[in-house]
């Protein structure tokens, strides 16, 4: 047991929110000790706090490749703030054996008017390697980073995939015991991603103990033979990556079949006096405990109440992705039972099916239409609906990382044998 | 092996090996702040000497003609600027450390080092503009035909005593900064209080002892004395410079360990 490269023991951090300002004032202290008014002070110490992790107990082997997952503020990032020094726990220990080396963000540390070659010895230098390591793999460092012709060059005149490239390539030739990284991976261009994932692998097959934290749940399950799952501060599964990973995906599931928005009074529900929405939903079919994945079809249904006589309503649905662009857009004027037609008043319900292997992963909202007369928006409302779409295809091979795109459809391909001739003659 | 604990309320350890260890990071530092420094402006170097050379000349004019304040028999150009030398290291020092941590913020929180090693190495950087002033220092001399004594072998002394007592408020001001905002505030009205307080413009020898010994408490009373004095052949100064050099030593260490007491907080307040 005590060989463990890395040993945390009910290792808590609680922040203090302090209710109005951020900062403390010396002018501020000076006065109130004057003042001596004591009901005062007491008051503001009183000031809230949230603990970011929390009983937190695990232990890590010298050469184990563990991932770390988890939903946003669920103390990830924290936990590797304490194991890097960076911060101090407010509770509990975690004794480190061996020597830590840190991703939290590529390029910390670089200045722009300096030159490539003065940025990778003075990034290196940041990262706790010595000079002559970083002249040894100099070489190495501008080849990995494919900015052999611009090493002279001031980066402020990179473009922003030389610079996270230069950047990666600096840590990834650290060369430390204990290898921490966080999500450093969601940068560049697919080949790059490619090429950083690859080198993640390697670290981990030399021996080197590696905690991963990553919302990219492929390659958390490919590189990780272990992955711990932290909720609220807290580990709430810690086993086999794929385990851990599927476990965690059913819970993310939960979540978005709680993702429905529903407005019950139709006085107050998003409208005017011609309709009214009631509902927006997003559901995976009948067995909707199962998580939303990519190659799953799912429905989102819109139901609204139309309150004037012979309407000519049709629903559209504008789809987002995380960036703020639409991937689609749709109508249910598709539907000629309704469309065109006048409407009785009462309540409508729209359903849109979408199929699987359409949308790419990632987190996406929804802008719901209601169109009168196939031209007039009557109705125009931004959905506190959002879903994620999770990534746990097997159909890829090779590449982990997220594909670039706004949609990802699994097109039909053929390929044909075509001739034996290499060159054909003209 | 590393133990990862909350820090007790006991005295810090100062940790120096470890300091020690990370002094490549601080030349990176400092090289970097002098390349862009000088590469970013047009007068460069020369930005060097304009501070200086602009307040020697006002100074002359101002306290030396019309005020006519005595100087100790040097002229007293010569008298002002060998004053201003360790003077614009220290007031330098100050702007530059009380704001360093709070410069380097994407440092703090994203990567493990000595913490120390941000003032250490924003208080050296200044080094090179010292450097070029006391270069012209030299140049002012021939030209008034000034020779120092023997005393001129304690100036690489004297200059040591410019950096601990720079680096001994530098860490106060470094650590308190991020710790109450409004310290940065505070620090340009010091500096100019502090010039007042140390006699740049004016002899030391106007006080009498036991004052004199008294005035030594601000530690720059013993730099600038003593730089006159090893340099411009200046009476010897007293005991003013000892206790400076003791302030300085106190406030190198205490503030040493305040910054130590403080750093664990660094990254989450910053």
């Amino acid at each position: 047991m005590s060989s463990s490269a890395i040993r945390v023991d009910g290792l808590g951090k609680r922040y203090r929110i302090r209710p109005r300002e951020r900062y403390r004032l010396l002018s501020e202290r000076m006065s109130r000790a004057f003042r001596r008014r004591p009901a005062e002070s007491k008051r503001s110490d009183r000031s809230e706090s949230i603990w970011a992790l929390k009983d937190v107990t695990f232990a890590i082997e010298p050469g184990e490749v563990v991932g770390v997952i988890g939903r946003n503020g669920a103390g990830k990032s924290t936990l590797l703030k304490i194991l890097s020094r960076i911060t101090e726990p407010t509770e509990g220990r975690a004794v480190v054996r061996g020597r830590i080396g840190s991703l939290l963000e590529v390029g910390t540390g670089f200045h722009p008017e300096l030159t490539g070659r003065e940025n990778i010895f003075l990034n290196g230098a940041i990262l706790g390697m010595k000079k002559t390591d970083i002249a040894r793999r100099f070489d190495e460092i501008v080849a990995f980073a494919e900015v052999e012709k611009f090493v002279d060059t001031p980066v402020k005149h990179y473009s922003s995939g030389m610079y996270v490239r230069l950047a990666f390539g600096v840590a990834a030739h650290l060369e430390p015991e204990i290898l921490l990284v966080d999500e450093v991976l969601a940068v560049g261009d697919a080949a790059f991603q490619k090429k950083c994932l690859g080198r993640m692998g390697e670290v981990g097959r030399q021996g080197r103990t590696v905690i991963f934290v990553s919302h990219q749940l492929v390659a958390v399950q490919s590189l990780c033979r272990r992955a711990i799952h932290l909720d609220h501060g807290g580990v709430v599964d810690d086993g086999p990556a794929a385990r851990t990973v599927t476990k965690y995906l059913g819970n993310i599931a939960e979540g978005v079949q709680r993702h429905e928005e529903l407005f019950a009074d139709p006085a107050s529900a998003p409208g005017d006096e011609r309709v009214r929405l009631r509902r927006v939903a997003v559901r995976r079919g009948a067995a909707a405990s199962e998580p939303l994945t990519m190659d799953s079809p799912f429905v989102i249904e819109v139901d609204f109440w139309n309150l004037a006589v012979d309407s000519r309503l049709h629903v559209t649905l504008h789809l987002y992705t995380e960036q703020g662009v639409i991937a689609f857009t749709t109508g249910s004027s598709a539907d000629l039972e309704w469309y065109g037609k006048p409407m009785p008043t009462g309540l409508f319900q729209s359903v849109c099916h979408v199929p699987g292997n359409l949308l790419n992963s990632g987190w996406h909202r929804l802008v719901v239409l209601v169109v009168r007369d196939g031209s007039s928006v009557i109705l125009n409302h931004e959905s506190t609906v959002s879903f994620n779409v999770l990534d746990v295809s097997a159909r890829r091979e090779g590449w982990l990382g997220r594909e670039p795109g706004v949609v990802q459809p699994l097109l039909t391909w053929t390929t044909q044998y075509v001739d034996a001739a290499v060159a054909a003659p003209v | 092996m590393h133990v990862l604990e909350p820090s007790t309320g006991g005295w810090p350890s100062l940790r120096v090996a470890e300091l020690w260890q990370y002094r490549e990071l601080a030349y990176f530092l400092i090289w970097r702040d002098l390349k862009v420094r000088y590469k970013q402006t047009v007068l460069g170097a020369a930005w060097a000497l304009i501070q200086p050379l602009f307040t020697m000349v006002i100074f002359s004019v101002f306290f030396g003609k019309l005020g006519r304040i005595p100087s100790d028999g040097v002229p007293y150009p010569l008298f002002s600027f060998a004053a201003l030398l360790p003077w614009g290291f220290f007031s330098n020092a100050l702007g530059q450390a009380s704001n360093s941590l709070i410069g380097s913020s994407n440092l703090l929180t994203k990567v493990y080092f000595p913490r120390l090693v941000i003032p250490i190495a924003s208080v050296l950087s200044g080094v090179v503009d010292f450097a070029i002033a006391f270069a012209f220092l030299i140049v002012m001399m021939f030209a008034y035909g000034t020779t120092p004594g023997a005393a001129v072998a304690l100036v690489p002394f004297f200059f040591l005593l410019t950096v601990v007592a720079s680096l001994g408020v530098a860490l106060w001001l470094s650590a308190l900064n991020v710790e109450y905002r409004d310290v940065r505030y505070v620090v340009p009205f010091l500096t100019q209080v502090w010039l007042f307080a140390t006699p740049v413009a004016y002899p030391s020898s106007l006080l009498s002892e036991p004052w004199r010994t008294v005035y030594g408490l601000n530690p720059m009373v013993g730099v600038v004395d003593g730089f006159r004095w090893a340099l411009l052949g200046a009476a010897a100064p007293g005991a003013e410079i000892l206790v400076s050099a003791g302030v300085s030593l106190a406030l190198v260490v205490t503030g040493a360990y305040y910054f130590r007491r403080m750093e664990g907080t660094f990254a989450d307040v910053v």
